[in-house]
Order: C-alpha cells, then sequence, then structure tokens
C-alpha cells in the first residue's frame, strides 16, 4: 500500500453527488465498479453507490464522436444570414471571426476564436487523448492529464458564446426590408455540439487516469 | 491502518486518494497530493451571508429579465430586445433547438437553482433542513455545470461590437444588471454547496 491510500485498496467508497464516505463495500475492491455494488444507495443522499461512473470509455466516446460528428456541419454550414436592401450575407463560426476582427475589434475577435474553435478542438484531442492514454492504463505524464481533464470541464460550457450571440442578434436586427439576421442551422448543430461535449466530459471518470498499472508515486 | 470513522475521511473525487480531514483556517485550501485537485477549502461565507447574496441574486435576474439588453438604431428606426424576446425569436426562426437551449441555460435553470438555495439556506438559518433537502441538494448537484449568465454577458458584448459597424447601440439596463449577476455568481462561485450536507444536522425533518 502506498503512502497515498485509494479508496478502492481501504475498502472504502465516495458518494459521487454529496461526498461522503462510505464502508464496507462488498465484491472485490480491483473492479471497475461496473456492476459492482451497484444496488447500494448512498445512505445520505440516496444516489446508487459506484466505485467509478457507469461505462465511463464507451459513454464518453459515444458522446464524443456523436459531438465530432455534429461540430462538421456546425463549422461548413453557415451559422446566420445577415440580410439588408441589397445584400444577402451567410456567416459560419470562421467567417464570423474574422468579419469581427477586420471591423476593428481583434481581442474580441480572439476571444470568440477561442471559445468557438480552440475549445471545442481541445475538448476532442484532450477527452480524445484521455481515453486513449487511460483505457492503455498508461502512466505518462498522469498529473498533467488530470489538470488537463480540470481545465476541460473548467471552460467547456463557454463555448456556447456564439449561440448566444447569434440569439441576440436574431432578436435585434429586425428592420423589416432594411436589415435583418437570421438563424442558420449551423448554429443548431453547432449548440448541440457544445451540449455533447460537456456531456462527454461529465461522463469521463478521472479516477480512470489513476486506475492503470501502479508506476506512480 | 487504525480506521477512523468514515465521517473524518475525505476522498478526492478526481483520483479516489484517501484522506483524513483537517481542520481549515482562513483562506485554506486543501489539495490533493496525488492529482493536485481541490479537496476543500475554507468555507468564508457563513449561511446567512450566502442567503443575502442568492437574495440579491434574485432581485437582480427578475430586473436582468424584464429590461431590455441593449437597443439598435437605424435610420430613425429602434429595436430592442430582452432575453424573453431573443427565445422567442429563436423558436419563431425555426432553431426550436436553440431557442430551448437559451432558455434552459439563460432562464430555467439558474431560476431554479436560485429557488433552491434561497429554500435550502432560509431554513439552514434556523439550524434546520428545508423540506424536500435531500432531493433538492441532489438536483442542484447535476444543475452545476448548465447556467450560463456569464457567457451570455460576453455573448451580448460580442453582438454589439458586431452591431455597432451597422447600428446605432445604445445599452440599456438589461445589460447591467446581467453584468452585477456576473458578479455575484463569480462571488458564489467559490462556494462547495456539500458543505450543506454537513453544516444542517439530520433529525428535523
Amino acid at each position: 500500500m502506498s503512502a497515498l491510500p485509494r479508496a478502492s485498496e481501504l475498502g472504502l467508497i465516495a458518494c459521487t453527488v454529496c461526498g461522503l464516505v462510505c464502508r464496507n463495500v462488498p465484491g472485490d475492491p480491483r473492479l471497475d465498479g461496473d456492476g459492482v455494488g451497484d444496488d447500494m444507495a448512498c445512505p445520505r443522499c440516496g444516489t446508487t453507490l459506484r466505485r467509478r461512473k457507469p461505462n465511463s470509455y464507451v459513454r464518453t466516446w459515444a458522446l464524443l464522436i456523436a459531438a465530432f460528428i455534429l461540430y462538421i456541419p456546425a463549422n461548413v454550414l453557415p451559422i446566420m444570414r445577415t440580410a439588408s436592401l441589397n445584400d444577402v450575407d451567410d456567416n459560419t463560426i470562421i467567417s464570423g471571426v474574422v468579419e469581427l476582427w477586420r471591423a476593428g475589434s481583434p481581442n474580441l475577435a480572439v476571444i470568440v476564436f477561442t471559445a468557438s474553435i480552440v475549445v471545442p478542438v481541445l475538448k476532442f484531442l484532450a477527452l480524445g487523448t484521455l481515453l486513449v492514454s487511460s483505457q492503455r492504463g498508461s502512466g505518462w505524464a498522469r498529473v498533467q492529464r488530470a489538470k488537463l481533464y480540470r481545465l476541460v470541464e473548467l471552460i467547456g460550457y463557454w463555448s456556447m458564446l456564439d449561440v448566444f450571440v447569434v440569439a441576440l442578434l436574431t432578436a435585434l436586427v429586425r428592420f423589416s426590408v432594411l436589415s435583418l439576421v437570421e438563424p442558420l442551422p449551423g448554429v443548431i448543430f453547432f449548440g448541440l455540439t457544445v451540449v455533447l461535449t460537456m456531456l462527454a466530459s461529465m461522463s469521463f471518470d478521472p479516477r480512470l487516469i489513476w486506475d492503470g498499472k501502479d508506476t506512480d508515486d | 491502518m487504525g480506521m477512523s470513522s468514515p465521517e473524518a475521511l475525505l476522498i478526492c473525487e478526481h483520483c479516489d486518494t484517501v484522506y483524513r480531514r483537517r481542520t481549515l483556517a482562513r483562506g485554506d485550501v486543501a489539495r490533493c497530493a496525488r492529482c493536485e485537485a481541490e479537496l476543500e477549502r475554507y468555507h468564508a461565507l457563513s449561511v446567512n451571508a450566502m442567503l443575502a447574496l442568492i437574495l440579491t441574486a434574485m432581485i437582480v435576474f427578475v430586473q436582468a429579465n424584464m429590461w431590455p439588453i441593449v437597443t439598435l438604431g437605424l435610420s430613425g428606426q429602434q429595436s430592442s430586445t430582452t432575453l424573453w424576446g431573443m427565445i422567442l425569436a429563436m423558436w419563431r426562426e425555426q432553431a426550436q433547438v436553440v431557442s430551448v437551449l437559451v432558455a434552459a441555460t439563460l432562464f430555467f435553470f439558474p431560476l431554479l437553482k436560485m429557488l433552491l438555495l434561497g429554500w435550502l439556506l432560509w431554513f439552514a438559518r434556523a439550524g434546520r433542513r428545508a423540506p424536500g433537502f435531500v432531493r433538492l441538494m441532489v438536483i442542484l448537484h447535476y444543475l452545476g455545470p448548465w447556467t450560463m449568465s456569464e457567457v451570455f454577458v460576453l455573448g451580448a458584448l460580442v453582438a454589439i461590437v458586431k452591431a455597432h459597424t451597422y447600428f446605432d447601440v445604445t445599452p440599456d439596463p438589461g445589460i447591467y444588471a446581467y453584468a452585477a449577476l456576473t458578479l455575484l455568481i463569480t462571488v458564489f462561485a467559490g462556494v462547495d454547496l456539500r458543505q450543506l450536507w454537513d453544516d444542517v444536522p439530520e433529525e428535523t425533518a
């Protein structure tokens, strides 16, 4: 037993919802959690106690792949149409960033670029890396991987930024024939991408990072 | 090893490492020695202070939703909108999915969160568990990341700058209410709501 004992080694289990530490969980303490102790509820909040989030790998992969599939139309299709008297202009996410840059607000363009492009791409890469390395039981850069996961959790929902921008402009720019803004299908795909990546990062269990062959400490 | 009672223990939710709970002094943050995640921090806000913050946030939230956010002007015409104007506009424009997303993350979830917290804290003030305490605490846990008012403030700023190229833009009181709401959310962000499980005794129900 190492200097930093883990719950599974001590026959303990923490409730994921209320944090209560519960003892004497039957079953093999080395098991992943799926199906083991699933009939035990937390005495404090009633949540089913599990050593690990159920089917974490399968769920996270499924949600991540679904998010990635939707991310393609989210970028290819326009998210917003600006119509004026003699001009109809369809904007994609990236063309919106370019326009914001040209229109004289490079700082804001960088923020939108970060929220709409960097954060989703980072999430795909980060969660993909975490899944592959944890499934292999890799001991590589565990602390950094744990930090990467927490970063993904922290910044994930900021991607909704562009969705709110389109919604606000749609409601605001209503000058009949003079000027109109309409949402286009890309924004729907983008909103769904953000929700799915959030669900994916919630399904991933960061404890899996530390579950592989014990090469750390 | 000698087993202390489970209540005296703390398990890092990011890596499953078990710790003995320590008493924290003001400003202390306990970090996991294995994965460096935050385990626990000193509770700087009393139940009364939290309740005061929540009540303030409720008032500001009502204002943020009632008042127009911004007004655009184009050759004599004016156009303004509220949050609900946005939600309805997206519904009308065949983007119902987005409409529901906006309504949930900017209206229903934040509202529910504040109401639940207000209810739980009101009873916690008297040292009691509110009716439905356990179920409401579980709902509160799952609501966690789905409230996005602070993202909207940044979104409104971006929309204003984009609109500025073509229109006369006048910020309305709603945007200031949203800014104030974001401040309150930031103050509240450091609060670990799980402390309520320990703060309020189980007996009364």
